[in-house]
């Protein structure tokens, strides 16, 4: 009696029974680069603490292939912004950024890093690092538990497997013509210059969503 | 421990003409401090660190503050020719109090080891007014404790010390050119996304989307 074709896992699975294996390239590459992205040794704040505990022992990030923290953003492919960005030290972040190679992924983790947090209406701290990098996964929370790290970590790897290898949706390491330097914003003499990368942060929706914004 | 007052009685009997005056401080806590003169700040501040009883030889904290200027009105009774009679009218006159930043002190005495002391000992200089004359002399020589407050005070409240060893910015970065702990300090407009606007930072975020808009700088 032949088989009702299934969905597309359900014939894998039915095939595995069967002693085949099926694959696709893209499957296999992503399969890879999602159990081996190497994050970048570096933390701003207090939520450090928590990352660093969450490569510990107890939560052991290394069992989603993510436990050599590099020391040089040249090894790295992940990025955890764990804390607050002050605009003293905004510049060298995305100068970092910038020596990552790709491919290369931002975890924004905590209150300040996605959005300033309780330093939001201070004159020294960045309003979010998405305000000059592009940033793939955000973690709310003041500091984020490591439980949340490691949700952020996995959110990462679903969006990692997901990615097709060609088309416009493909990683930035794979199309010529991305964008690969973000401008390191200068230290001017009230604010940092430009205050906002506009390419990778577009101006939000007006608050009056029925208004004309022109 | 000496009170602010027999302090000042001590400094006053050693070195005539210091030119410190006390600072009352009215609250229940009443923690009194010593305003010190510019031109003679640093002797009289030597002197309570070198002096045997009082031994003032630690300088825990060293910050600032802004005093803005502010209007006064004040009613006054002016004698004037009403109709040819002389009669005591009351008026209101309005006058501006300058301003001036203030650099403040706590001293103990690690020597004495604290035994007495139920609070410290407060110091204050007051520049002259908070825009050109806002020069104090660094006390960073008596209590090397003091150098990177002094320049935290610079950085943020723009008192400039003089004889200071190493006066930069310490918290900002050095081509700032503000002093962000002043009261009339405006930050820069930075404000089109916010969640929960409301008030002033409804009105500047607005005026900052408006802005936006208008020079054509949209993604």
């Amino acid at each position: 009696m032949p088989v009702e074709p299934k969905s597309e896992p359900d014939l894998k699975i039915e095939l595995g029974k069967q002693g085949v294996f099926v694959t696709t390239v893209s499957e296999i590459y992503n399969w890879g680069r999602k159990n081996s992205v190497w994050p970048m040794q570096f933390g701003l704040a207090c939520c450090a603490i928590e990352m660093i505990a969450t490569t510990m022992a107890r939560y052991d990030l290394a069992r989603f292939g993510a436990e050599v923290f590099r020391p040089s953003p040249r090894q790295a492919d992940l990025m955890i912004i764990s804390g607050t960005i002050t605009k003293k030290m905004a510049p060298q972040v995305v100068r970092l950024y910038n020596q990552m190679a790709e491919p290369r992924y931002v975890i924004a983790m905590g209150a300040c890093a996605i959005s300033g947090g309780p330093f939001k209406q201070g004159y020294n701290v960045l309003k979010g690092i998405d305000r000059y990098i592009p940033v793939d996964v955000h973690i709310p929370g003041c500091p984020p538990r490591p439980e949340a790290l490691i949700h952020a970590f996995m959110t990462l790897q679903a969006k990692i497997e997901a990615q097709p290898l060609t088309g416009s949706e493909r990683p930035r390491h794979l199309d010529a013509e991305a964008q690969g330097l973000f401008p390191i914003p200068a230290q001017g003499a009230h604010d940092l210059e430009p205050p906002v990368n506009r390419l990778v942060w577009p101006l939000p929706a007006p608050l009056n969503a029925g208004e004309n914004c022109g | 421990m000496k009170t602010a007052e027999e302090l000042l009685a001590i400094i006053k009997a050693a070195l005539p003409g210091a030119g410190v005056e006390l600072v009352s401080n009215p609250s229940p806590s009443a923690q009194h401090s010593l305003l010190l003169g510019s031109s003679t700040a640093v002797a009289v501040a030597s002197f309570l660190r070198d002096h045997d009883e009082l031994a003032l030889d630690y300088c825990s904290n060293a910050t600032g503050v802004d005093w803005p200027g502010k209007e006064v009105t004040e009613k006054m009774k002016v004698t004037k020719l009403v109709e040819g009679v002389e009669t005591v009218v009351e008026e209101t006159v309005k006058r501006v109090e300058p301003g001036y930043l203030e650099a403040v002190y706590h001293l103990y005495s690690v020597k004495h080891a604290h035994r007495e002391i139920a609070g410290p000992v407060v110091l204050r200089m007051r520049t002259a007014n908070r825009t050109d004359q806002v020069q104090l002399p660094s006390l960073t020589p008596v209590w090397r404790s003091a150098e990177f407050q002094e320049r935290e005070i610079f950085d943020l409240f723009g008192i400039v010390f003089t004889g200071h060893p190493d006066l930069r910015r310490i918290l900002m970065w050095d081509e700032y050119e503000d002093h962000p702990m002043r009261r009339d300090y405006v930050d820069p407009d930075d404000y089109e996304y916010e969640p929960t606007p409301h008030d002033e930072v409804l009105k500047r975020a607005e005026a900052q989307k408006a802005g936006i808009r208008e020079s054509g700088v949209t993604a």
